[in-house]
């Protein structure tokens, strides 16, 4: 029942979305044919608008778009004349996913490993080392960094080829200047939980009782810390999953990322509507994992009265 | 009266300097004395004040140092490397580099803590009552349950299609950038603010609070806030560069500041064209200052946090 009801929200908010973008994107000037509009003559223009329901008004439009959203139809792309919309996903989503994976991982694994070593040398030399990492990570932007990369470990060192998309090794370096920024961010919110959480009672019970450190850090210490780590890296994973607009730009990446910018500016409505939802639901999902997780790893934690 | 013998188990005369060691020889202190006391201790966070302040100077009084103009022209000089008469080197367009970094970094600073003080005020309030009103009856739900969907409806729509909204509505200027960069802005900490939430009510010091009637409101003001000051400090530690870097972003697609405007995001923007070609001054100045600004909050805010957090009484 729960479960059913969180559903019927999660459809209500994507509807509430679709609808929210649909209004400001037809409120913004600019329009879908308007490079094409001095070269073509006034009847072929005409044509195109009424092949993609340009013709009609806005809340028939809208009302037609609902119709197709309804069969998991996204309607075709203006710009693309052989793929829609559902194509474009469904080829642009598996390279896009891929790096998003392996980035989120490599946040994850590196950045709590950090944030947990600093917070136990709390102001020793490996604290402020991995501070200092964390830093640097945060105040280089990725678009500075992967051409950075891709100058060393690529084109002076050769341990990994420059850009493009294909085997395992082509999806590291763009992992990596993906993860950078994510991975400072958990660290920074891992150590300064961790200070928090070692410092509580119950640590020190389990201490005093002679418990070995290994197992209080990790069963008393992180398992109580990680709620900060879960409300950030949940909409992090909906954004690294569905792809990333200049590092798939830098890197020649086939993925999704670049859709969700160019179809604004091309004024794509059908791409800007399709990728919005696609976008949304995977957020509204992870959110909602994030809530469970809360439960998973706190079970004192209560989401509704109910104590579901 | 006989003197008790040495060995004597049952009547011994008491050690008085045991006494000594509990006696409170510590004046109290209010939290607001307390605080500062920590900070003025904590070396680290000094260096970050103290660079913070100096940054802030040379903001202002920084461009009145040199003979130039942060949008002087001057053809002749351009591409210069950092000399006596150019301390920072000159750009593409022999633009003072000294000048223009100090000029932007009004730009940027204001840009970074504006964006942060909104994001903290919208994220605790919402986040706050969200967190703590999920799981309190029926009507406690709702109100989570509304909060939550807004914030996912701001996270969902695309974040692009509002900002060329707001440049059709609005004239491109300082004033924009941060209503765009803060529209969703805060959703971030709202979200983090609310799972602290969730936790740290159900702990026990809450519990007794709540049975001895304190009011839901100094709960949420002096039992929660207080016990998360390090995770909101941190996620506010990055809401300042990562808007610096928004502002360069907005400025590319036309809706942030307006060239000759300089600011440390569009000049390391600018510089990425010139990486490759030894130009190392061109990227260097903005990224060091950036990098520089983000330290010293990072340390100051660390600082803050030991001096605030009520868990890390000596």
């Amino acid at each position: 029942m729960y479960i059913f009801k969180r559903i019927l929200t999660m459809i209500l908010t994507i509807w509430v979305i679709t609808t929210l973008t649909f209004i400001i994107m037809h409120s913004i000037p600019g329009d879908p044919f308007a490079s094409d509009a001095d070269v073509l003559p006034e009847e072929v223009l005409e044509n195109m608008r009424a092949k993609f329901n340009l013709d009609e008004p806005l809340p028939v439009q809208y009302v037609l778009y609902l119709k197709n959203l309804v069969q998991f139809d996204l309607g075709p792309s203006i710009q693309s004349e052989t793929r829609d919309v559902n194509t474009l996903i469904s080829d642009g989503f598996p390279a896009s996913a891929i790096l998003g994976l392996q980035s989120l991982v490599i946040a994850l694994v590196f950045g709590l490993l950090l944030g947990i070593i600093a917070a136990l040398n709390h102001n020793g030399m490996l604290d402020y080392a991995a501070m200092a990492f964390a830093i640097l990570g945060i105040s280089i932007p990725s678009f500075i960094l992967a051409p950075l990369l891709i100058n060393y470990f690529a084109v002076k060192w050769g341990m990994f080829p420059v850009a493009s998309w294909g085997t395992w090794q082509h999806t590291i370096l763009p992992s990596v200047a993906l993860a950078t920024a994510p991975l400072a961010i958990v660290a920074r919110f891992m150590r300064s939980s961790m200070l928090d959480v070692m410092n509580q009672n119950y640590i020190k019970t389990a201490d005093a009782k002679g418990l070995a450190i290994t197992g209080i850090v990790i069963k008393h210490g992180v398992r109580n810390a990680l709620i900060p780590v879960i409300s950030f890296i949940g909409p992090l994973a909906a954004f690294l999953l569905t792809g990333t607009f200049v590092i798939e730009k830098i890197f020649a990446i086939p993925g999704i990322g670049k859709y969700f910018v160019d179809s604004i500016f091309n004024r794509d409505f059908p791409v800007i509507l399709g990728t919005t939802i696609f976008f949304s639901t995977i957020l509204i999902v992870t959110l909602f994992l994030v809530d469970i997780s809360y439960r998973i790893v706190d079970p004192r934690i209560k989401l509704t009265s109910r104590g579901e | 009266m006989a003197e008790p013998k040495k060995d004597d188990v049952l009547f011994r005369p008491v050690d008085r300097s045991r006494f000594q060691q509990e006696k409170i020889v510590r004046p109290s202190m209010s939290q607001w004395k307390e605080t500062t006391v920590k900070i003025l201790r904590n070396k680290l966070a000094i260096l970050g004040l103290g660079l913070l302040v100096i940054i802030t100077i040379l903001a202002i009084i920084g461009p009145h140092l040199v003979p130039f103009n942060y949008s002087d022209q001057n053809l002749s000089g351009k591409n210069l490397p950092p000399g006596p008469e150019h301390w920072f080197g000159t750009d593409s367009l022999g633009r003072d580099m000294w000048a223009r970094t100090w000029y932007g970094a009004r730009i940027s600073l204001t840009i970074g803590l504006a964006a942060a003080v909104i994001d903290l005020i919208l994220g605790l309030i919402v986040g706050g009552i969200s967190g703590y009103m999920a799981g309190r009856g029926k009507f406690g739900d709702k109100v989570d349950g509304f909060l939550m969907r807004i914030v996912e409806i701001l996270y969902g729509i695309p974040y692009l299609l509002v900002v060329i909204l707001l440049l059709v509505v609005m004239k491109p200027g300082l004033w924009t950038i941060i209503i765009a960069l803060s529209i969703t802005g805060w959703v971030g900490m709202a979200r983090i603010v609310r799972g602290q939430i969730l936790q740290l009510k159900e702990q026990e010091y809450v519990a007794a609070a709540e049975k001895l009637g304190t009011p839901h409101r100094k709960i949420i003001m002096r039992h929660l806030f207080p016990n998360m000051i390090g995770i909101i400090i941190v996620n506010l530690t990055f809401t300042i560069p990562q808007a610096i870097f928004a502002e360069s972003f907005l400025s590319f697609i036309g809706l942030g500041v307006q060239a000759p405007i300089a600011s440390w995001g569009t000049m390391a923007n600018d510089a990425l064209g010139v990486i490759l070609t030894g130009q190392w001054w061109r990227l260097f100045f903005p990224g060091f200052m950036i990098s520089l600004t983000m330290f010293a909050f990072n340390v100051f805010g660390d600082g803050l946090q030991d001096a605030l957090d009520p868990q890390s009484k000596e």
